[in-house]
């Protein structure tokens, strides 16, 4: 998912303290960021949601790389409105991760410097113009998976954000879709890009999930706290189970010769991904890892002049705004 | 220098007459910046026509410890509520 791999934290807090805490969280109550919390959750959470701000940030990337490209105005339209939406849940999610006590500058030091992570998706080269239709049906349908049941977490300010992310994201999904139909009913030649965009982004797709977490401790833990709802395959499962029927729709073939409805669970059966690629990506050894953080680390350092102009800027203001009552 | 920019919290108001409603927040250098930020953050589907931010250290909030003391004394006077008042139905529309 954007938010991959994601460890809990140990805690070590008041038996008492935490059994009142877990029995607000059974009940369904908000944790609000002024709350007492176990320093294990709150740890964790800063982890998960700046993570997922990070892949979102990140995630404009691939994207980006298309928009002078697009086809037609129209489209250029389209996927400029996404891009800016991606940069707007990124801002949502920092200052959800903000409310529990790290600053926006830390986080965006612990991307550039490779401590915390984003979604291995966007270590993947976006190399035709299917591939902008690829990645919002099968990108954006796979996190819409992960974010719908995340409106409901325990969390206040990430529920929220959650909320207002999930509004704007069936746009994305549906224009990534819309470019889909639009190249399996084009040319000959069009149609094979689509497929070409279909046969790349399949099980990189099915990855975001990340690998089999119902042994794990980890999610276990997570699970009870409610900032992790699903387990890792059932979400994938989901996924396969709504993308199959569409790929039929799209007429294109699924890369997996093993895919079928299986009548006895009502489910798909499917080939899990090569999980040994997903570790080599997560290891930074993607194809794109390196000029994703190098895209990002110019920018933050090209733009250190503009926050700077505009603080000074604003103290200058100030200043005379004073001097002059 | 690279000082972080503060934090500001946004309140929109909708089309419909209601009041500002708390959305979310933002880093800017002042509130002029503040409300230019928001609008792109905060209003990209036509969500207000009016905003309003305050830096967020200029908020001063409820504690979450005194919850009980603050709001407990509400719970038992329902008789602020008309379902309270029983009115027979041939007294009429009330």
């Amino acid at each position: 998912m954007y938010a991959q791999m994601i460890k809990s934290e140990a805690t070590e807090d008041d038996p008492e303290k935490l059994a009142a805490f877990q029995a607000r969280i059974d009940a369904g109550e908000k944790i609000e960021p002024k709350d007492w919390m176990p320093e294990g959750y709150r740890k964790t959470l800063i982890r998960q949601i700046g993570q997922h701000a990070h892949s979102e940030i990140v995630g404009q990337l691939p994207e980006g790389n298309w928009i002078t490209r697009a086809p037609t105005l129209e489209r250029k339209a389209n996927l400029l409105a996404k891009v800016q939406d991606e940069a707007g849940h990124g801002l949502y999610l920092y200052c959800a991760a903000e409310t529990l006590g790290v600053s926006r500058d830390d986080l965006t030091e612990q991307l550039l410097s490779g401590r915390m992570k984003y979604s291995s998706i966007f270590n993947y080269p976006t190399l035709t113009w299917a591939d902008m239709g690829a990645v919002g049906w099968l990108v954006d349908g796979a996190a819409i998976m992960n974010q719908v049941p995340l409106q409901r977490t325990s969390y206040g300010p990430y529920a929220r954000a959650m909320v207002r992310i999930c509004k704007e994201e069936s746009f994305h999904q549906r224009q990534g879709f819309h470019i889909m139909m639009a190249m399996v009913n084009g040319t000959p030649e069009q149609k094979r890009m689509a497929q070409d965009a279909l046969n790349r982004f399949w099980y990189p797709a099915l990855m975001m999930f990340g690998p089999s977490d119902k042994d794990s401790v980890h999610s276990a833990q997570s699970m009870k706290w409610r900032i992790k709802m699903n387990t890792n395959d059932e979400l994938r499962q989901k996924f396969v189970d709504e993308t199959a029927p569409q790929a039929a729709y799209l007429g294109l073939t699924i890369p997996d010769e093993a895919l079928t409805l299986n009548e006895d669970t009502g489910h798909y059966d499917f080939t899990q991904p090569d999980w040994s690629e997903f570790h080599d990506v997560l290891a930074d050894n993607g194809p794109c890892n390196v000029e994703r953080m190098s895209a990002r680390q110019k920018a933050w350092d090209d733009g250190a002049w503009v926050r700077d102009a505009m603080v000074a800027h604003a103290e200058k203001k100030r200043a005379r705004k004073v001097a002059a009552e | 220098m690279s000082k972080e920019w503060p934090l500001w919290e946004v309140f929109i108001r909708g089309a419909h007459g209601m009041s500002h409603r708390h959305v979310g927040s933002l880093h800017a250098a002042n509130a002029e910046h503040a409300i230019r930020n928001a609008r792109d953050v905060y209003t990209r589907r036509n969500e207000g026509v009016s905003i309003w931010v305050v830096e967020a250290a200029h908020i001063a909030a409820s504690n979450p410890s005194e919850k009980g003391p603050l709001y407990d004394p509400a719970r038992d006077k329902v008789y602020r509520h008309p379902t309270f008042y029983d009115v027979p139905d041939d007294a009429g529309n009330m």
